[in-house]
């Protein structure tokens, strides 16, 4: 479920921090949670982590990539990538459209996720990180796309999957599309598993609603940041369902890694080197030799058809064919 | 029957004419007799009319219906024989769904289903179909027990949606959707899912990752609840009727859209109105998507499904 952006108080500048507690001027920001004034040159530095309470300040998915990737060997992939508005949502006379067009113009992203590949410590991976500024990071077809795609160039590549989760859920203007990309992005992840290549999903401030029970529940190896709200439902949602107050803070990563739900909290200035120590010690297993090592779907269909009806002497070479392929 | 829905007013009115007709029995004098068989027709008439342009809001009250029949209603009026299967073997048994092997046209199947409960004390006993994470985990064993004998496995839809309490935190709601969706994309048997009420939310997609999705006429599915979705639009559920019209959650829409594959025709007035006829309508619709699904070798089929989920949501790229 999706909330609208709730901290959009970014204005135009794309590189500013979305979350609440801005300050209106660039020499000073506000932490949100202890109310301490910092030094936006210090916060900087300090990766916007509030240095009196360790708050973590919600990152733009650029500010995401600099943090974790090698500098300079991101490559985005799909940039343009745009919602095409499937059911001309229109309610109370404000069209989906338009608020299309104003979030691209207020944020400065395409769409509420941005997808490509890079390096992190020099190993290759391909990724998708999540902007929370786009309505809410909501998933709509485009994020899906997206996820999916960044899944499809693992599977591919061989490369391990990491997937930067931030969002308020489906995206409801796009009803019931946007429901079925939950569906879409953990079809692929079944078939990452299957080819043996991991996937590492880390959740960020704040995660809720249909991203957090597809994608970002199903990594090989689940991350958080501190403090990061991690929920199905959120505490707002739960107290309006359930006509309960709940405590500040209920449920957030230090929560779900209690229950069980994901593997580890990193503080941001540990996550880039965590990634890289997983990166090494998850090794991509290589390709099983039947096996196809590509994503198309069609390909292993027709090398499927075409095992089946090669007699059993060929086989062998079908298979090293595959080989041939793979390297 | 019984028309008793806002919209529905004027069939009530009808309605009751006839009654009191009906009521005279033997004394009935003849120019009577003519005059209710006039109200029976205009009241089929009307109804058609009304039934024909539901609003995606009257659609909702019809998919909310009390009378309407549920998972275990279904499953009684379509199969020979069902046992139910209880618990997730970890934590309990959540009775917002229900599932067991079942004789379906004479093969079995694995049947499971959201189960809303009529009347006060079931509807608690069900926590009115909003399952818990034990109900996914329940499902995901029930299917990978279908899975290992080899049984197709059949869902049905009704849910405003899962459950959302402290607890379910707790347990993991979120990972207990994910991991059903995640067992249902690569399960490797034929897998048919109905919604036969209220498509709600991930916590309907959790039991309907299907190779053929049917809904039932009057049937809605939805991306959150109108009420919901309303309020993270527009932070007011008053807003909840517009917002149901412009997500397009009814039968006829999402079947017009192509995402589904077969819209079940429902009886005169809705399901509500004729438990018998409902169930032999789905029946046939099963029965025959269960036919065209076994004639598919299961690495294809797997295959298929994986194609028809990859292929949704349209996009663009800008220029
Ligand atoms: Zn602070």
């Amino acid at each position: 479920m999706a909330k609208e952006a709730a901290g959009s108080s970014g204005g135009p500048q794309p590189e500013r921090p979305s979350g609440p507690g801005v300050a209106p001027d660039n020499l000073m920001v506000k932490c949100p949670k202890c109310k301490e004034i910092l030094y936006s040159r210090d916060w900087e530095k300090n990766l916007k982590v509030c240095s009196r309470c360790n708050y973590h300040f919600r990152l733009t998915a650029h500010e995401r990539v600099s943090l974790l990737l090698d500098p300079g060997s991101f490559v985005e992939l799909d940039a343009a990538m745009v919602s095409v508005d499937p059911l001309n949502f229109v309610s109370r006379s404000q069209s989906y459209a338009a608020k299309l067009q104003e979030e691209r113009a207020k944020v400065g992203l395409n769409e509420a996720a941005i997808r490509g590949y890079g390096t992190i410590e020099g190993l290759p991976l391909s990724l998708a990180v999540m902007d929370f500024r786009f309505i809410g990071g909501s998933m709509g077809s485009v994020v899906g796309e997206k996820v999916t795609r960044a899944i499809e160039l693992g599977l591919e590549r061989r490369w391990p999957v990491l997937v930067v989760s931030t969002s308020g859920g489906a995206r409801m203007q796009e009803g019931f599309y946007s429901l079925l990309q939950m569906a879409k992005t953990v079809a692929a992840l079944a078939r990452l598993s299957e080819a043996r290549i991991p996937y590492f999903s880390l959740i960020t401030d704040p995660t809720t609603g249909g991203v957090t029970a597809s994608f970002a529940m199903l990594g090989d190896v689940i991350l958080a940041e501190p403090g990061a709200l991690i929920a199905f439902a959120g505490p707002r949602v739960i107290e309006q369902f359930m006509h309960v107050k709940l405590p500040e803070g209920t449920v957030n990563s230090e929560f779900v890694l209690q229950h069980g739900m994901i593997d580890a909290v990193v503080h941001r200035r540990e996550l880039r080197a965590t990634l890289a120590r997983l990166l090494r010690l998850y090794k991509v297993p290589e390709a099983e030799r039947a096996q196809q090592s590509a994503p198309a779907a069609q390909s292993s269909v027709e090398a499927a058809t075409l095992l089946s009806r090669q007699p059993a002497q060929s086989r062998a070479e079908v298979g090293g064919g595959q080989d041939g392929l793979r390297s | 029957m019984v028309y008793d829905l806002e919209f529905e007013k004027p069939l009530a009115e009808l309605e009751k004419r006839i009654a009191s007709l009906q009521r005279k029995g033997e004394r009935l004098r003849p120019e009577e007799h003519v005059q209710l068989q006039e109200y029976e027709r205009e009241l089929r008439r009307r109804t058609e009319e009304i039934y024909r342009s539901l609003t995606a809001w009257q659609t909702v009250q019809v998919a909310r219906h009390k009378d309407r029949p549920y998972t275990a209603d279904f499953i009684h009026l379509m199969c020979e024989e069902f046992f139910e299967l209880h618990g997730d073997r970890r934590v309990g048994d959540d009775q917002a769904i229900i599932g067991g092997p079942a004789l379906f046209n004479g093969e079995t199947v694995m049947i499971i289903g959201h189960e809303k409960g009529r009347g006060m004390r079931e509807k608690m006993y069900h926590n009115n179909g909003m399952p818990h994470p034990e109900g996914y985990h329940k499902a995901i064993r029930l299917m990978e027990q279908a899975e290992k004998f080899g049984y197709p496995v059949i869902c049905l839809v009704d849910t405003q949606g899962a459950f959302l309490g402290l607890e379910d935190e707790e347990r993991g709601q979120g990972s207990a959707i994910a991991a059903s969706l995640y067992a249902m994309a690569r399960l490797r048997v034929p897998i048919i899912a109905a919604v036969i009420g209220e498509g709600g939310s991930g916590g309907a997609l959790a039991i309907s990752v299907a190779d053929r999705l049917l809904m039932l006429e009057y049937s809605i599915y939805t991306v959150a609840a109108p009420e919901a979705a309303a309020s993270i639009i527009w932070r007011d559920k008053v807003y909840a009727p517009q917002t149901a019209e412009a997500m397009r959650i009814s039968a006829r829409e999402l079947y017009a859209l192509g995402l589904i594959d077969e819209l079940v025709p429902e009886p005169l007035g809705g399901a509500h109105h004729n438990h018998r006829l409902a169930a032999e309508n789905l029946k046939m619709a099963l029965i025959h998507h269960l036919q065209e699904l076994r004639q598919i070798p299961v690495d294809r089929l797997v295959q298929m499904r994986y194609e028809k989920y990859r292929a949704v949501g349209p996009f663009g790229f800008a220029s």
